[in-house]
């Protein structure tokens, strides 16, 4: 139980980078982009080809999130210059990255033209070098040799993974949270919030919107390409699904955490992707449900993300309304009522 | 300043629908002139100020802005010169960001835009003083998000962004035309005070008669397409709505008709 809860914060913080993209589309830029699904592999498939091939696994990873960033703004060149409807732009994308991941990843067998797997099981990888160096440090040994003391039983084999990660999104979380002050930033929200508006300021919507799309992308592929590195494999179908699980991170911690800034949306949506990894482990842990019905159960939460809320804020509405009524109808017993013979 | 060169624009042509909408217009404004435009519905009004901004390109004709001709330049390229309110309050401002973040996009309007924070402190001071002189309090409200402000909050902020950066050229379009009366005269009157401030060369659409009177040194009215009527300075001084409205009867030989026009006289 405590195993499988830790492994979920691990992976649902590196599962936040892609929300992270996710947000920036879905929301700030309100371009609605399922390029997601393939570059999510083509970041994971990218970096895993390189470290097979023997290229460091920090080049490899930031050639993943390049790769991404490329594969975002052909999206963004879809809609603006081609005059491609959003959704189908994103979707043209994602279905000719299935390909282009293929090839990608065949690129580590001689003569074979695509490969829908890699294992990275004997690959140095981004966490593989970490470890190395976090063991040398003792940490894990004093945090559960402290833990043990005190009776808890369950220990993770290492901290080093969800400190890294953590790091790692905290970083990016600050980047975003920068970028969209910045003058461009600022622009790109602005795009997403009133096209007409912000073109009437010198602003050039279409290269705003590929360099969102570009940005955002990049994330979803460096998103990946730490999934890979963590589960030491990149399989052409682990994007599968990829965008739903980004908008339910986006939805879910929206939803717990609110929107009030820029600052608290990004830490939000980070918290909406642990969450949401959260409560599918607990879900696969009902004996009835089977792994492969986690497409199911991602539905079924990004469902109660979108409807809850608005039950919750309605019955909230309601209890105000309520409240204030009976203290006006107090307050009100001692005005009288001045009728038309009072008057004249 | 602002140069139109027989600009034609024909809508749906070809079809049963064809539509002249501007018909061999030319108009110059030298600096600092403040033009109102008059006319009924369907004059040609709001396509001549799309034309001018860049939204619509003329089919034929030239425009020149400072001499250079920018019949050519995309929309988003021409607005570093061109300042614009829109009718619709809604319109001119970006809703779900704040007073500030609003106000540091219209101030990177003539500057490249650049990984620098949109919102420093030098800029923010800058734009409280500038703000100060709405009178409306929003100095005090930077950090409020935009779509929160009232229809009149929001045109004088779009009308402030529009102006702060001294643009060659300013175009408002019935940008009071969506407001109460009383909103409506507090954004003419501030209208005149950033005009005359910084003596902006301005083209300004009203279907308020007495507005177009009020505001501006020259008038001109439009109808089907064309500039039927210019006046210069010094008749715009003695001029009324009466004698506007014979004007338009003996040139064309028929009653002004558009009840929006004559309602808000």
């Amino acid at each position: 139980m405590f195993s499988a809860i830790f492994g979920s914060v691990e992976q649902g913080i590196i599962y936040a980078i892609m929300a992270l993209g996710v947000y920036l589309t879905f929301r700030v830029l309100d371009f609605p982009d399922l390029t997601v699904d393939g570059s999510f592999v083509t970041g994971a498939g990218t970096a895993a080809t390189m470290i097979v091939l023997g290229y460091h696994p920090a080049l490899a990873t930031l050639v993943a999130i390049l790769a991404g960033f490329l594969a975002g703004c052909i999206t963004g060149l879809l809609h603006t210059k081609g005059k491609i409807n959003p959704l189908l732009s994103g979707i043209l994308m994602m279905i000719a990255l299935y390909s282009i991941n293929l090839r990608i990843m065949g690129l580590t067998v001689d003569n074979s033209i695509g490969r829908p797997n890699i294992p990275l099981l004997n690959s140095e990888t981004l966490f593989s070098q970490f470890y190395g160096w976090w063991g040398s440090l003792g940490i894990d040994e004093a945090i559960n040799n402290f833990l043990k003391s005190i009776g808890v039983q369950f220990v993770p084999a290492t901290w080093g993974t969800i400190v890294i990660v953590f790091i790692l999104v905290l970083i990016i979380k600050l980047i975003v949270d920068w970028f969209l002050k910045t003058e461009v930033g600022l622009a790109i929200r602005a795009t997403g919030d009133n096209k007409k508006m912000i073109r009437s300021f010198s602003a050039n919507t279409d290269t705003l919107v590929i360099i969102g799309l570009g940005i955002s992308n990049g994330l979803v592929a460096l998103s990946g390409a730490l999934i890979a590195q963590y589960a030491k494999f990149a399989d052409i179908g682990m994007g599968i699904g990829m965008i739903v699980i980004g908008l339910a991170s986006v939805i879910i911690g929206e939803a717990i955490f609110g929107t009030k800034t820029i600052v608290r949306t990004t830490l939000a949506v980070i918290a909406g992707a642990i969450i949401y990894r959260i409560v599918l482990a607990l879900a696969l842990r009902v004996e009835l449900l089977d792994t492969g019905d986690m497409k199911l159960i991602t539905a079924v939460i990004v469902i109660c993300a979108l409807i809850l809320p608005q039950y919750f804020d309605k019955r909230r509405e309601k209890r105000r309304k309520a409240k204030r009524h009976a203290e006006r109808s107090i307050s009100n017993v001692n005005v009288i009522k001045r009728e038309g013979n009072d008057l004249a | 300043m602002l140069k139109l060169q027989s600009i034609n624009k024909i809508f749906n042509e070809a079809t049963a629908d064809e539509k002249v909408a501007l018909d061999q217009i030319n108009l110059e404004l030298k600096e600092g002139d403040f033009v109102t435009v008059i006319g009924s519905n369907g004059a040609g009004k709001s396509t001549m100020m799309n034309m001018i901004s860049g939204a619509l390109t003329p089919d034929f004709g030239n425009i020149l802005i400072d001499g250079k001709d920018v019949s050519k330049l995309a929309e988003y390229k021409r607005s570093q010169f061109i300042g614009r309110v829109f009718q619709d309050p809604m319109a001119g401002t970006a809703p779900s960001m704040t007073i500030e973040e609003n106000l540091a996009l219209a101030y990177s309007r003539n500057k490249k835009r650049g990984l620098k924070i949109g919102v420093d402190k030098k800029r923010r001071e800058f734009f409280v003083q500038s703000l100060e002189m709405l009178h409306l309090n929003l100095e005090n409200r930077l950090n409020a998000k935009v779509g929160l402000l009232s229809g009149g909050e929001r045109q004088a902020l779009s009308l402030l962004m529009a102006t702060f950066t001294n643009p060659s050229i300013l175009l408002l379009d019935e940008h009071t035309a969506a407001l109460d009366p009383s909103r409506a005269e507090l954004i003419t009157n501030l209208t005149k005070r950033l005009v005359e401030k910084d003596k902006l060369t301005t083209l300004m659409v009203t279907h308020n008669m007495q507005q177009a009177l009020d505001l501006g040194n020259r008038l001109i009215m439009m109808d089907k397409g064309q500039i039927i009527l210019e006046v210069n300075e010094d008749e715009k001084k003695s001029l009324t709505i009466e004698k506007l409205m014979d004007e338009f009867q003996r040139i064309r030989g028929e009653k002004l008709t558009s009840d929006r026009t004559l309602l808000s006289v």
